[in-house]
């Protein structure tokens, strides 16, 4: 494909229509379909009470209730402070937050004696955690949206950041065993009180550097290039920190054993690449270097073994999970069955059978709420994350700098990516890996860290729909990027 | 930078694209054999939510479900242990089920197409209605004897089997295996503990968990003579007609003689065919074999039921507990001709003959029903979860005729003579006309001989009103003489159940 046969509209234009289309701060919009999420959330929580205790008791409300409070909290910080966010972002979080939620208090009264059942408090058990995690996640979140008045403001901590983001990502791989490692994967860091997964702020700090960065470097990188089989591709010299990235997320595959992360960081870096030149050429680098660095870690492992046999059983456990079904198999296998059990229509909230399934709260979530919504409830759920994603694309379109797009674009992009690795892990689309599901899965961190995300895009989308005119007042010039009227027309220019 | 950003966009739904078709894939294409797929221990939970129904024999459950506190619901257990096992067999958490468990496992379960209505039922209530119930056509009373006097035995047989089946019927009346083994612990819900019980019965060199009485097969002894008879009776001989005898008859081209059990057996020269069948005449049989021929033989124990391998022993025209095939094996030299001293051996049911139990009570029972062969059955109706509806009655089938009326009735008149005035007194039962023949066969040049009995009774006014067989393996001489009077014993139970049939 060739690049952009339509010029790229100049983000002065963009950034004037969209100020004139969508004027209106669609608060309102906003609010009803948070109440409108938190009546599915309640409508699933009484439909999991009916199955499990046979009745519905006086409380069922509750945990909805306590959501809503929250996330309507979060929707009065937005109203006044970034009153032009996109409206669909926070109900379509707080619905998969609350059927988050939700699931996880199903899975505690499935595993309460049935006397105790109709007694179970709110706070208690997983759900209970999560929802407190919810909590503080959400404050979090309103924080961050309250100190970044304007994104452009993190690009000055972008050094810090990328550095903190490093650090964050190789710390499991240095760490201890006993303290870093679950499952086969390490990713962790448990400190006995509490395990934090650092990956998941890691991919946050990362993304913000790499915005920034590219930002300063883009015109180098998609100007200078030697024409090879039709297909523009970059200097060598600039490659450097393509590789250096690479090789990271080699590293973190092999030696966190996590196939996923892995695959999240790289895919990450080479999209913000792609959108930053407009290079088809860093895509198909992107994809040789990763797959081709995948198979020799395969081979590798089924030859060599030591740290790159992790790996090959991951591969081969893909490759036919029932060739070992009761052991190495056992997870995948167990997925698979829940997820075919629950059919096209499921099981009905509360009718399935979650305590059978491994690691149901984490890895597995999407295949124990499969079993008891089925092919349909899926499918609804994989179009709210894409609406998240595209929204979170569309402010990128929207926003007038540069690092901006960039950052929302990336974020947006590597919050599908991470939804598309583990849904498909855990349904033998590609290798199963240990990633969270984004607002579903049991965890703080990785709650914290994609609320964030979302104030981010929040942030984002407030600045590509505020009006100019009566906007902020500050020019929306990129902090240390180059005029965006360079951007792109070069090229454009010289192609034949 | 927005053309790269909509591609993004373009590449994003194309992952959940394929998300979206892998998971069509997984939850509509292949959902139904995850569902069912041995690994999904979903399976098990739902396969213990519903009380499966009870199998009952002459009233009494022998095997039910009990309910339990634990994740499944219910425990199976069998009230009986051992005494039923191989009727019965076992529902195991984890294993594979056997027996009438298995064959009936849809009804028991619940989960027939027969019972779609009571299932339809609890839409409405809510309830999980409870498994079908299985009534079987066993005498309890038969069932206790034939179990109590096999392992009680006097000649302290280790293995042996008892069956015993109402010619007019078919009905199982009675069948036991020996050894027999206690499926209690195999439906244990630790399935640690019911794979280890299982592998200690695998394991164990008596091998429990065979159905010696339907599925293993021995040589028949003399017991097969009831079949050479026959054959002659067919052939222009009658009951009184003198055959040739003797105390020792070597066949041509074998330096193998074969004699008689006793020296007073059969020493004239000739001997009526019915005075060699109640004596068991060895010599005698031999000579007729070979002037009969392999094919008339074999063809005559074909009639009977020999090499039948697809018999089942259950519902009828349904399935059932899998039988061996009796087979009367080769009697050919290695250039293809009839062997003379393999047909002589075969002719007294030694050679390459073998018999399964239940072919002997079927011979037996065929001669009592006026040559008729009723199929073998064990499952006597299927009764609704509610107990009110009947979903299956037995219409008893005949299987085949093996010989005609008059040949029935010389045969009869044979082997009551056998019971009366020769070798199977021990079975007789007063106020019943029983008749039977025993059989002595060489197992291994040095173990111990086995011993059969096959019989019938028939009530004063000669109608047949059961037929059995037994066998004592390695049981020795006196072998055949207490099976003969364990046969009886068992018959005696069959007639007094009066909810034996």
């Amino acid at each position: 494909m060739t690049v952009a046969a339509t010029p790229a509209p100049s983000p002065a234009t963009t950034g004037g229509q969209s100020g004139v289309r969508l004027a209106r701060s669609r608060r309102n919009a906003e609010l009803s379909l948070l109440l409108l999420a938190m009546v599915l959330v309640a409508a699933y929580g009484a439909t999991v009470e009916a199955n499990l205790l046979d009745t519905v008791t006086p409380d069922f409300w509750m945990p909805a209730a306590a959501l809503g409070a929250v996330f309507l909290g979060l929707h009065l910080v937005i109203r006044f402070l970034a009153p032009f966010a996109d409206p669909a972002l926070l109900p379509a979080v707080a619905l998969l937050n609350g059927l988050g939620v939700g699931f996880l208090r199903r899975i505690d009264l499935g595993e309460a004696p049935v006397a105790d059942r109709e007694s179970l408090a709110i706070f208690a058990g997983q759900g209970g955690r999560q929802l407190a995690w919810t909590l503080l996640s959400v404050i979090l979140a309103a924080g961050l949206l309250a100190i970044m008045r304007d994104h452009r403001s993190i690009s000055r901590y972008a050094y810090t950041l990328g550095l903190a983001g490093i650090v964050l990502v190789m710390l499991p791989a240095v760490l201890p065993r006993s303290i870093s490692e679950k499952n086969g994967a390490r990713l962790w860091i448990d400190v006995g009180l509490f395990s934090i997964q650092p990956g998941e702020f890691a991919k946050l700090a990362l993304l913000v550097f790499f915005a920034y960065y590219l930002v300063r470097k883009r015109e180098v990188l998609s100007l200078a290039s030697r024409r090879f089989l039709g297909i523009d591709f970059p200097r060598g010299r600039d490659l450097g920190p393509v590789v250096v990235v690479w090789l990271i997320s080699l590293l973190v595959l092999i030696f966190e054993k996590d196939l996923g992360t892995s695959l999240l960081y790289f895919g990450m870096f080479v999209v913000t690449l792609y959108i930053a030149t407009e290079r088809v050429s860093w895509l198909l680098i992107g994809l040789v270097l990763f797959f081709g660095g995948a198979y020799l870690a395969y081979v590798l492992g089924s030859t060599v073994g030591g740290p790159f046999a992790n790996f090959y059983v991951r591969a081969e456990i893909w490759l036919d999970p029932f060739a070992d079904p009761t052991d190495k198999g056992y997870q995948l296998v167990q997925g698979l069955l829940a997820l075919g059990t629950g059919g096209l229509f499921g099981a009905g909230p509360g009718g399935g059978q979650p305590d059978i399934l491994p690691e149901v709260q984490n890895d597995f979530i999407f295949a124990g709420i499969g079993e008891e919504i089925g092919l349909f409830g899926l499918s609804a759920l994989l179009v709210v994350y894409l609406l998240i994603v595209e929204r979170g694309l569309r402010a990128a379109l929207a926003v007038r700098d540069s690092f901006g797009k960039l950052l929302a674009g990336g974020l947006a992009f590597t919050l599908g990516l991470q939804v598309f690795v583990i849904v498909g892990g855990i349904s033998k689309l590609i290798p199963l890996t240990g990633q969270t599901t984004p607002f579903l899965s049991a965890g703080g961190s990785s709650l914290m860290a994609n609320w964030l995300l979302i104030a981010v895009l929040l942030r984002v989308s407030d600045g590509a729909r505020r009006p100019v005119a009566g906007g902020g007042g500050k020019a929306p010039r990129p902090a240390g990027g180059p005029p965006e009227q360079l951007h792109g027309a070069p090229t454009e220019v010289i192609k034949p | 930078m927005n053309a790269p950003l909509r591609r993004v966009g373009v590449v994003v739904m194309v992952l959940f694209g394929l998300l979206f078709a892998n998971l069509n894939w997984i939850q509509a294409y292949k959902a139904d054999e995850y569902r069912t797929s041995d690994y999904n221990g979903r399976v098990q939970v739902a396969d213990y939510e519903r009380k499966r129904g009870n199998i009952e024999a002459g009233g009494t459950a022998v095997a039910t479900s009990k309910e339990t506190t634990g994740k499944l619901k219910f425990r199976r257990t069998y009230p009986g242990g051992a005494k039923y096992a191989h009727v019965l067999g076992y529902k195991p958490v984890n294993l594979a089920d056997t027996g009438i468990e298995q064959v009936e496992n849809d009804f028991l379960a619940g989960t027939s197409d027969q019972l779609i209505g009571d299932r339809f039922k609890d839409m409405f209530t809510g309830d999980q209605t409870a498994g079908g119930n299985v009534l079987l056509t066993l005498s309890k009373r038969a069932q206790d004897v034939a179990y109590d006097q096999l392992r009680n035995n006097q000649v302290d047989a280790k293995r042996g089997a008892a069956i015993a089946i109402d010619p007019r019927t078919g009905a199982v009346q009675a069948l036991v295996s020996m050894p027999s083994f206690d499926p209690n612990p195999l439906a244990s819900h630790n399935t640690t503990e019911a794979a280890a019980a299982y592998n200690k019965l695998e394991q164990d060199p008596e091998r429990p968990l065979n159905n010696r009485a339907l599925a293993e097969t021995l040589p028949p002894g003399s017991t097969f003579k009831v079949v050479v008879a026959a054959a002659a009776l067919e052939n222009g001989i009658t009951k009184s007609t003198p055959i040739p005898a003797g105390s020792s008859y070597t066949p041509p081209t074998s330096g193998e003689p074969i004699r008689n059990a006793s020296t007073s057996i059969c020493p004239e020269a000739q001997v009526t065919l019915m005075e060699a069948v109640t004596e068991s005449c060895n010599t005698g049989f031999a000579k007729l074999g070979v002037r009969l021929g392999a094919d008339t033989i074999k063809e005559k124990a074909r009639q009977f039921g020999f090499e039948q391998d697809d018999l089942t022993v259950g519902q009828l025209g349904e399935d059932g507990l899998p039988t061996a095939a009796s087979r009367t094996g080769d009697m050919q030299n290695p250039d293809g001709g009839t062997d003379p001293a393999a047909l002589a051996q075969s002719s007294i049911g030694q050679n390459n003959v073998r018999m399964t139990p239940l072919e002997g009570a079927m011979i037996a029972g065929a001669v009592a029903n006026g040559g008729s062969q009723m199929r073998p059955y064990l499952v006597r109706q299927l009764l609704a979860p509610d107990r009110t509806t009947s979903y299956y009655t037995a219409k008893p089938r005949e299987l085949r005729q093996p010989v005609n009326g008059q040949v029935a009735n010389d045969l009869r008149e044979m082997m009551v003579s056998v019971v009366q005035n020769g070798t199977g007194g021990n079975a007789a039962i007063s106020g019943y006309t029983v008749g039977g023949k025993t059989g002595t066969a060489q197992s291994a040049p040095d173990r111990p001989d086995h011993g059969w009995f096959i019989g019938f009774a028939l009530d004063k006014n000669g109608t047949p009103v059961s037929a059995v067989c037994v066998v004592l393996e390695q049981a020795g001489g006196r072998g055949s003489a207490e099976a003969a009077r364990i046969g009886g014993q068992i018959m005696r139970a069959a007639i007094a159940d009066p909810g034996g049939r």
